[in-house]
């Protein structure tokens, strides 16, 4: 059987009852440098989240959860999460429906407005919006000097400047996912509903909607997931009061040196990610959604 | 098709899809004039223009340091993680071993772990290792973020070509090494031109990890911003900000180019 199936040139070969081929090693350097610099230090913090202190068993987890101010960091990050993906969604829905809509050339366009900001540095998108939202920023400098206000209006430090800033920066998260699946969507169908009578609307709720469901969980579940461990854009839009779990395991151990407590919150981080990620490969395939990030046609 | 295109619902998503372009873009390029303004401090409108801050970025030594190993930073990271990532994509797409998809999440993996996790594991193990404010170090932690970029990138590529033109090498004579530089190197080259190009943007602007792995002696830009953003705040940031984002540009432009000049797979 495997000798059937085997390509001229491959040399196959039986080890430890599968087998390996030639390509394979090549994969191996890689694989070695992720596993030591990688892998290593995820696996050597989960340890330490039970031996720091020693003998620490499950106490860094317990701490954690008795304590009503860090279980509301947890609240916090859901929430905040929660809402940035509902604006990404909100917002990004119709921008990846009418880049589906539009010519292809003008879609490149539309492409390349999301594409840019993808590529460009959080921290300097993070940083603008704490020149523009701030209390001597550019919004409310300009609304001073026209006399709509004369208070500055609190946009920054508060959950409002987080979400904005989140939004802002996660919304390609969202619209990429949702267009690379939206493209697939054979427009026969939809001429079809219309040529027996569907209109627009109903071609469009009835049809493609559905047809484009799995870009919308796509895109809801990688953009909760990336705005759960959002650190920076937080930190510097936010009060305390908006912390985050990111920014509380930095202060772990930045601030206050418990290596324990923080490799657990880590450790909570991380399970979190992973429940999300699970329920996402369940609907569409990791790889497409990363590979819509680069696919710049 | 007609209708629907003098249909309100079709104007209402053409306005929504040019708010969500201004949201995209204008907010970040305002920073830009910014950077120009004679001000003191950081005001919109400028009230005058002048390159004090472009003066002050380029004769300060935090900044100019800062410049200079960020640069080196993403060179050497570009380096390794094509080379690294070019190699797995062939064994990922062409190899066949057991626990080949651990392998695949392995390699995929630093795309989705919450970037604060995987600083602050690097952080306490670099440390006992002794590689933390150290090229080697951040080197390190960059290319395994920057790997799987290029090994999409360059999978892609590989999964699309034609083998039959490898075995023809092979047919008229060409032994393994030749018929790779031959032609599947110069078949797959766009996709790890394109992969080193994202490979650079990722280090370049990374900041979580180079937080924690960076010392006040060997920094990174984006690190020396995140310190500067957090204190006092002078237009200088602004100047260094649209300098970053320039480089970005740039880079984007060079893989607008590459895909350009690929052959249509």
């Amino acid at each position: 059987m495997l000798a059937l199936g085997r390509q001229p040139g491959q040399t196959g070969r039986r080890w430890r009852g599968r087998s390996i081929n030639r390509w394979a090693w090549l994969a191996f350097p890689t694989i070695a440098l992720l596993v030591v610099f990688f892998l290593a230090p995820l696996v050597l913090m989960a340890i330490r989240s039970v031996t720091d202190p020693p003998n620490a068993g499950l106490s860094n987890y317990r701490t954690f959860f008795v304590s009503d101010a860090d279980v509301r960091v947890l609240g916090n990050t859901f929430y905040i999460a929660a809402i940035s993906t509902v604006v990404c969604l909100v917002i990004g829905y119709p921008y990846a429906y009418l880049m589906h809509a539009v010519p292809p050339r003008v879609a490149g366009l539309l492409l390349i407005a999301v594409l840019v900001p993808f590529w460009s540095s959080l921290l300097v998108r993070t940083f603008a919006w704490e020149v523009i939202l701030r209390d001597t920023g550019v919004i409310n400098s300009l609304l001073i000097s026209w006399g709509v206000i004369s208070e500055p209006l609190a946009l920054i430090r508060n959950t409002l400047g987080v979400i904005l800033g989140m939004s802002q920066i996660l919304l390609p998260f969202m619209v990429l996912p949702l267009y690379a699946v939206m493209r697939r969507i054979d427009p026969d169908y939809t001429q079809a509903a219309a040529n027996l009578g569907a209109s627009p609307a109903a071609a469009f709720r009835r049809v493609f909607l559905p047809l484009s469901l799995p870009g919308v969980a796509a895109g809801t579940l990688l953009v909760f997931v990336l705005a759960l461990g959002f650190y920076i854009t937080p930190t510097i839009l936010g009060s305390p009061r908006e912390t985050m779990i990111s920014r509380f395991i930095a202060d772990q151990i930045q601030q206050r040196l418990d290596w324990g407590l923080g490799s657990a919150m880590a450790v909570i981080l991380m399970l979190l990610t992973f429940v999300a990620l699970a329920l996402a490969s369940r609907v569409v395939r990791l790889r497409d959604v990363f590979g819509a990030a680069e696919d710049g046609s | 098709m007609t209708d629907s295109r003098r249909s309100p619902h079709r104007l209402l998503l053409v306005t929504l899809g040019g708010l969500t372009v201004f949201f995209l873009t204008v907010p970040t390029l305002l920073i830009v004039p910014m950077g120009f303004s004679s001000s003191e401090i950081l005001t919109f409108p400028p009230p005058g223009w002048s390159l004090q801050w472009y003066e002050k970025m380029l004769t300060d030594p935090q900044w100019t340091t800062g410049f200079v190993n960020s640069f080196l930073v993403a060179t050497v990271t570009a380096i390794v993680s094509t080379i690294l990532g070019t190699l797995a994509a062939l064994g990922m797409v062409r190899g066949r071993f057991p626990g080949k998809s651990l392998a695949n999440a392995l390699i995929l993996s630093p795309l989705i772990v919450p970037v604060i996790i995987i600083a602050i594991g690097m952080f306490s193990l670099y440390v006992r290792w002794k590689i933390t404010g150290s090229l080697i170090g951040l080197v390190a932690a960059h290319s395994a973020l920057a790997i799987p970029f290029v090994m999409v990138s360059v999978s892609t590529g590989l999964r699309t070509m034609d083998r039959n033109l490898e075995m023809a090498a092979q047919n008229l004579g060409a032994g393994p090494g030749r018929t790779f530089t031959r032609i599947t190197l110069p078949i797959v080259l766009p996709g790890v031109l394109t992969g080193a190009l994202f490979a650079f943007l990722t280090s370049w602007d990374e900041v979580v990890v180079a937080i924690f792995l960076t010392t006040a002696k060997f920094r990174t830009l984006p690190v020396e911003m995140w310190e500067q953003v957090r204190q006092v705040v002078d237009p200088t940031v602004a100047a260094v900000a649209t300098t970053v984002l320039g480089v970005t540009t740039t880079v984007l432009l060079l893989v607008f180019v590459v895909r350009r000049q690929a052959p249509a797979a």
